[in-house]
């Protein structure tokens, strides 16, 4: 288990910093970022690691942030980017400007028609968006999110294809109950003009963190797919909407199914609550065990 | 060195190897700290005279070497090698038939080393390890795990017998991670790690592999039962907190 002694590169250190800072669980980047400064104690190097990693973090996790001014939240995903630190929220058509590594919104200002969707295409997009507002807002008691569209944003009527993307990110943060975890989905959204039907592709992912002395992560992913048929925009915007619910309602009974089945099947492949005899084993009578071992090993059927 | 166990309680403990060794690197001057405080899942050797594996860890190493229990031999073969003495040797061969029994009850399939050693103060030191990899391409009975992994580390240090009673401090360690993964749910991954201590005044009458094994198997029971009940279940009233199942969300919508 050795390890040579050799002195890192700075660029090493750079390295193995980011792989600590995108491994961090939900929240827990500026707790990870503060203890690698004093592992590293060389603040050029965090300083570079933290520029490369948290842009990353942050759209991978897409974190949400407070937009100043009376515009409420802007999530920070890689479909909002107009470059590394501007992220459009397309509910209010504002462009965030963001402080990756502090992880805040710094300035907002409106966004510029070529940013924004042709008035075509936001019909769809905004009467999803009120569907989809509608339904996180129900199933989840901390939920963002936001429609965007990233193909086909420019198409000025029927006869083009578009795509739109649902992303829902919720968090829930208490690090005073060493507890965190998140909730993300991502539902790509193919408008197919030509055969007048929508393909959908969703990604789940949930994560959460146990921390009370220990450290025990449940880390999950799922990828499903359903379609339905092009409508008008607000008839194509419900249907999307049940598509979405019905197959989050489906996973979280899957999630609540698997941890249903740990006591019984799943954990009692790693360890048994009971011994084999569902008795305790019985350490005062060991001796019967040493005597069978010899008798078998004499008459050869030892193991 | 606090900064540097901050970290490893964050990161994902399936990639506690990665981090460890990461942190070596970065901390080399604090390299037997960090290897005394943070364990890692257990690597396997096989003894090549008996043909059976056997675990591996800092208590049977000298070297580059590690001994088996099995045979007492350290492999690979090392001369001038530390060996317990015989007194104790016959205990840790007791321990060792034992302790498989108990592991195979328990386990149903898995692999166990026991290692004793003694130490400055007329007592000893024992090291019961276990390894099970409950996969459904390894040792899982019931098949449903697409990754499963076990690994437990019990340090117990007993101490010189005071009027027919001995101390014994026990150290364990339990790393696990499991997955499962099917076509309608996707991959369901759980991993994680504890450490907990249990010190007891029991007396030498019932003798030391009595003793010892008693508290290992009361701890092991305790931990999984921690992990079951009270980790896993965190996890899930977290991921019933960010979603609530349509029960609880209808049961809150008169309030709103």
């Amino acid at each position: 288990m050795a390890e040579e002694e050799t002195e890192l590169s700075d660029e090493q250190k750079k390295e193995i910093a980011k792989w600590f800072l995108l491994n961090a669980p939900a929240g827990e980047i500026q707790y990870v970022a503060k203890d690698l400064k004093s592992v590293l104690n060389a603040d050029d190097v965090y300083n570079e690691a933290a520029s490369e990693a948290f842009p990353v973090y942050n759209k991978s996790h897409m974190i949400c942030l407070g937009m100043s001014g009376h515009f409420g939240d802007v999530l920070v995903t890689s479909y909002g980017e107009l470059n590394e630190n501007e992220y459009l929220d397309p509910k209010t058509a504002q462009v965030a400007i963001v402080d990756h590594v502090k992880q805040v919104c710094t300035e907002v200002r409106p966004a510029t028609d070529e940013e924004l969707p042709s008035p075509y295409i936001e019909e769809y997009r905004c009467a999803l968006e009120a569907e989809m507002l509608k339904y996180v807002s129900e199933a989840y008691p901390k939920g963002v999110c936001s429609v965007y569209c990233i193909n086909g944003k420019d198409a000025e009527g029927p006869g083009s294809d578009f795509e739109l993307v649902v992303v829902i990110s919720a968090a829930r943060l208490s690090p005073q109950n060493f507890c965190n975890g998140s909730w993300r989905s991502i539902w790509n959204i193919e408008f197919k003009d030509d055969i007048q039907s929508l393909e959908l592709k969703g990604k789940l992912q949930v994560g959460a963190h146990y921390f009370e002395e220990g450290n025990v992560q449940l880390d999950t992913k799922h990828e499903c797919r359903d379609s339905t048929i092009f409508q008008s925009p607000d008839d194509s915007a419900i249907a999307i909407a049940s598509v979405i619910r019905h197959h989050e309602t489906e996973y979280l009974a899957s999630l609540e199914e698997s941890y249903l089945n740990l006591p019984d099947t799943t954990f009692k492949d790693l360890r048994r609550k009971l011994p084999v005899t569902r008795t305790l084993f019985p350490w005062h009578n060991t001796s019967q065990f040493s005597l069978t071992r010899e008798i078998s090993k004499e008459l050869g059927i030892g193991k | 060195m606090e900064a540097a166990m901050g970290l490893m309680r964050r990161m994902p403990p399936r990639h506690s190897e990665t981090a460890l060794s990461a942190l070596l690197s970065l901390l080399p001057q604090h390299s037997s700290d960090l290897l005394s405080q943070v364990d890692l899942p257990l690597q396997v050797l096989c003894d090549v005279d008996i043909g059976k594996e056997f675990i591996l860890c800092e208590y049977n190493r000298d070297a580059d070497s590690y001994r088996s229990p099995w045979s007492n031999k350290y492999h690979p073969l090392l001369e001038d090698a530390l060996y317990p003495s015989s007194e104790l040797r016959k205990l840790e061969i007791e321990a060792n038939d034992i302790f498989s029994i108990y592991r195979d009850q328990y386990y149903e399939g898995g692999i166990s080393s026991v290692y004793m050693w003694e130490d400055d103060n007329e007592g000893f030191v024992a090291c019961f390890l276990i390894k099970k990899d409950g996969s459904k391409n390894a040792q899982g009975r019931r098949g449903c795990l697409e990754e499963g992994a076990w690994d437990a580390i019990h340090v117990i240090e007993v101490g010189p017998e005071q009027e027919g009673t001995t101390r014994y401090c026990l150290t364990s360690t339990v790393m696990l991670s499991l997955t499962t993964d099917d076509e309608s749910s996707g991959t369901f991954s759980l991993s994680g790690s504890l450490r907990r201590q249990m010190n007891m005044n029991l007396p030498v009458a019932d003798g030391h592999l009595c003793n010892m094994g008693k508290m290992i198997e009361e701890m092991e029971g305790k931990l999984r039962n921690s992990l079951d009940q009270v980790y896993f279940g965190k996890t899930r009233e977290m991921v019933c907190t960010l979603r609530p199942p349509a029960e609880v969300a209808q049961m809150r919508l008169p309030d709103s």
